[in-house]
C-alpha cells in the first residue's frame, strides 16, 4: 500500500531536512555485512510482520466479499473488486463521523496549539517565576491515559457528581449539543502540556545571542515573542499540528468511554468507532475498506497541511 | 540565523548536554532592554495560575473521590475529604473478583514494560546500524521506517486483528504484546543519537583491539546512547500503555486485559452495577500515580526526545 512509502516523504518534509545530503557512497565492498544483518534484521523482521503485512492483509481483505448459498448456506469469501469501497462511499454514518471529527479538529487543534504556544512562550520569558512547577503541573495530565481521562471528566461532567454543579445543573454537557466539545476538552486537557513541551524544547535550543540585538533596540517580550520566537518555532508548530490532525482523525478511546456517560455518543460516532462496530458485526471486509479509506484520508490531510505551511514559509 | 541553529548543533546538544535547568535565571541583567512592567508580570502569573487549576483540579478530585464511601461521593463536597476510607476502598478493589485488578496491572506492566524494553533494544540496534555503517539500501530502509512513524497505532489495530485471526491468535497475550515491540520512532531517535554521540574513532579503536562489531555495540556504543534509549523506552512505554484499540479489538478474556481496558469495561457497566463506581475511581487513581511519578522524575528525557523530534 502506498501508505508505507508515501508518508516517508511527508516525514522528510516535516523533518525540515536537518541532515545535509550525504556524499554518494563510493562503490566498494560493504564492511561488516554480518554485523549489519544482525543489527537491522530483528527490527526489520518485526516491522515487516507487524506493520507491512497487516497493511497488506487489510487491503486484500477489503477486496473480498462474502457470498452465501441461499439465506442460511455456508458463507464463502470471494474476490469482489472495489465493491466494498462502493459501500463505503454510500455509507452515510461513516461520512457523518468523518465530518464530525473534522469539525472537532478545526476547533480543537488550533485552540490546543494556541494554548501550548502561549504557555511555552511564557515559560521561556522572564515574566514568570516557578517555571519548573508550572512545567510539571501542565505536563502531568499527559501521564493520564485517554480512557482514564475520559472516565474522570465523564464524572466531572455528570450533573449529580460534579464539583461544578453551578455549571452542570444549568447546561447538560453530556447532551447531543455539547458532548463533542466536552470530549474536545478532555483531549485538550491531556495534550496541551505535551505540545507545550515540544515547543518549549525548541525555544530552549535557540541561542540567547539572537535576542541581543532586539533587546538593544528596546523590543519588549511580546515583540520578541512575536517577531523572533514564533517564526523560529514554526517547524515545531507544524510538527505538532500534523501529529494532532492524525490524532483527531483516529479519535477512539475518549468517545468510546463516553458512551457510558452519554447516550448521544452513538456506536458510529467517530470513524474508528465505525470501524470497530463494523468489525464486530462481524463484517470484516467492510471494516477493512473503512480502514484503508481512513488511512488515505489521514495521509492526504497531513500531507496537504505540510504543503500549505511550506509554501507560506517560503514567502516569508 | 540559520547557522546559529544549525542542525548538527541542535541534534548533538540534547545528547551530550541534556539541560535540566532554565537558562534565564542566570542571565545577567545588564544589557537587557526595558524591565518588564509589573502589569505584564502579574498578567502572566495569573494566566499560569488559572491553568494550573484547570490541569490539576481533575486529578485532585479523583484523589478526593477515591477516599469516600459510596454515599459520601454524592452527598459531600466533591473537592474536599469526608470520612477517609481510601484504604478500605483499595482493599475492596483488590478483593473484587479474586483480585482481577492486580492481574490487570501486572498485564499492563508486561505489555508496556517488557514490550518497551524489547522495542528499545531492537530500535537501538537498527538505528545504530543505520547511523554507523554504509551499505546499499540504507536510506531506503530509513525512509520506510520514517513512513512508519506517521502510521498511528490506532490505524494498525484492525489490520493486526485481521492478521492474527488468520493464524487464530486473537485473544492471546501475544496478540497485544508482539505488535508492541516495533517502534519506528525509536529507530529514528536512535539513529539521530548514535550519529551524535558515538564517535567513529572509538569504534575504530575498539576494532583495533580485536573486539567484534556486536560486542562493541553492547559494551561501548550502548552506553554512549543510554540517555537516548531511556527516551525511546519512555515513548514506547506510553504508546503501549495508552493503546486502547488493540486490546479492545483483540481481547475477550478478562484475565488478559491491560488495566485501562479493564477499567473501561467496568465503567461501561457502572449503570447496572453502581458498586463498581468506587472501584473504577480508586482503580483509575492507583493506575495513574506510578505513571505520573515516573513521568515527572524522567522529565528531562522527555524534553530531550521531544526537542530532537521537533527540530530535525
Amino acid at each position: 500500500m502506498t501508505a508505507s512509502a508515501t508518508p516517508a516523504t511527508a516525514a522528510r518534509l516535516a523533518a525540515e531536512e536537518g541532515r545535509g545530503r550525504r556524499t554518494p557512497t563510493r562503490r566498494r565492498r560493504v564492511q561488516h555485512p554480518w554485523a549489519i544483518v544482525a543489527f537491522v534484521g530483528p527490527f526489520a523482521a518485526m516491522f515487516v510482520l507487524f506493520y507491512l503485512i497487516p497493511i497488506g492483509v487489510a487491503v486484500w481483505q477489503s477486496l473480498l466479499v462474502v457470498e452465501r448459498e441461499g439465506t442460511y448456506g455456508t458463507a464463502t469469501e470471494v474476490f469482489g473488486g472495489l465493491r466494498q469501497y462502493e459501500l463505503v462511499f454510500q455509507n452515510e454514518a461513516f461520512w457523518t463521523s468523518v465530518g464530525r471529527v473534522l469539525l472537532f479538529g478545526i476547533v480543537q487543534v488550533p485552540v490546543m496549539l494556541a494554548l501550548a504556544l502561549l504557555f511555552a512562550l511564557l515559560l521561556d520569558s522572564p515574566l514568570i517565576r516557578g517555571k519548573k512547577f508550572f512545567r510539571l503541573a501542565f505536563f502531568a495530565p499527559y501521564a493520564v491515559p485517554g480512557v482514564i481521562a475520559a472516565i474522570m471528566w465523564g464524572f466531572l461532567y455528570s450533573p449529580n457528581l460534579s464539583p461544578f454543579q453551578a455549571l452542570t445543573s444549568q447546561v447538560n454537557l453530556l447532551s447531543a449539543d455539547f458532548v463533542l466539545w466536552a470530549i474536545a476538552n478532555v483531549v485538550t486537557w491531556v495534550f496541551v502540556g505535551y505540545n507545550m513541551l515540544i515547543i518549549y524544547s525548541t525555544l530552549l535550543a535557540i541561542p540567547q545571542e539572537i535576542y541581543e540585538a532586539a533587546r538593544i533596540d528596546g523590543a519588549g517580550q511580546a515583540r520578541i515573542a512575536w517577531s523572533i520566537k514564533i517564526p523560529l518555532v514554526r517547524p515545531a508548530l507544524v510538527l505538532t499540528a500534523v501529529l494532532s490532525i492524525i490524532g483527531t482523525l483516529q479519535l477512539l478511546a475518549e468517545p468510546q468511554t463516553f458512551r457510558s456517560f452519554s447516550s448521544a455518543v452513538t456506536s458510529t460516532y467517530t470513524p474508528n468507532m465505525t470501524i470497530y462496530a463494523t468489525s464486530s458485526i462481524p463484517n470484516v471486509s467492510l471494516a477493512a475498506a473503512f480502514s484503508v479509506v481512513l488511512a488515505l484520508a489521514t495521509f492526504i490531510l497531513s500531507f496537504t497541511f505540510l504543503r500549505l505551511t511550506r509554501r507560506k514559509g517560503a514567502d516569508a | 540565523m540559520s547557522t546559529a541553529i544549525g542542525p548538527d548543533a541542535t541534534s548533538a546538544m540534547p545528547a551530550v548536554n541534556p539541560r535540566g535547568v532554565d537558562r534565564h535565571g542566570d542571565m545577567p541583567s545588564v544589557g537587557r532592554g526595558p524591565r518588564e512592567s509589573i502589569l505584564s508580570r502579574t498578567g502572566a502569573m495569573l494566566v499560569m495560575a488559572v491553568f494550573t487549576l484547570y490541569f490539576l483540579v481533575p486529578i485532585w478530585w479523583l484523589l478526593v473521590a477515591s477516599t469516600k464511601s459510596r454515599g459520601d461521593l454524592f452527598s459531600t463536597n466533591p473537592l474536599w475529604f469526608a470520612d477517609f476510607r481510601l484504604f478500605e476502598n483499595i482493599g475492596a478493589l483488590l478483593a473484587h473478583r479474586d483480585g482481577v485488578y492486580l492481574k490487570w496491572i501486572l498485564n499492563s506492566l508486561l505489555y508496556a514494560g517488557l514490550g518497551a524494553v524489547v522495542a528499545t533494544i531492537l530500535a537501538a540496534m537498527c538505528g545504530y546500524a543505520l547511523a554507523k555503517y554504509r551499505f546499499p539500501g540504507r536510506e531506503t530502509i530509513f525512509n520506510i521506517v520514517l513512513g512508519g512513524v506517521l502510521v498511528p497505532a490506532t490505524a494498525l489495530a484492525l489490520p493486526l486483528f485481521l492478521l492474527f485471526s488468520r493464524v487464530q491468535l486473537t485473544d492471546t497475550f501475544w496478540a497485544v504484546f508482539l505488535p508492541s515491540v516495533v517502534s519506528p520512532f525509536g529507530v529514528y531517535l536512535s539513529r539521530v543519537f548514535a550519529e551524535a554521540s558515538v564517535p567513529d574513532e572509538l569504534l575504530e579503536a575498539s576494532r583495533l583491539d580485536g573486539a567484534g562489531e556486536i560486542r562493541t555495540f553492547f559494551t561501548v556504543s550502548i552506553r554512549l546512547m543510554f540517555p537516548a534509549l531511556i527516551t525511546v523506552f519512555l515513548f514506547q512505554f506510553v504508546t503501549i500503555w495508552n493503546n486502547f484499540f488493540l486490546p479492545l479489538i483483540m481481547l475477550r478474556s478478562e484475565e488478559l486485559f491491560p488495566v485501562t481496558y479493564g477499567l473501561y469495561a467496568w465503567n461501561s457497566t457502572v449503570n447496572q452495577f453502581p458498586e463498581l463506581r468506587t472501584y473504577v475511581l480508586v482503580g483509575s487513581l492507583l493506575s495513574i500515580i506510578p505513571l505520573i511519578i515516573t513521568f515527572l522524575l524522567l522529565q528531562r528525557y522527555w524534553r530531550t526526545g521531544l526537542g530532537t523530534g521537533a527540530l530535525k
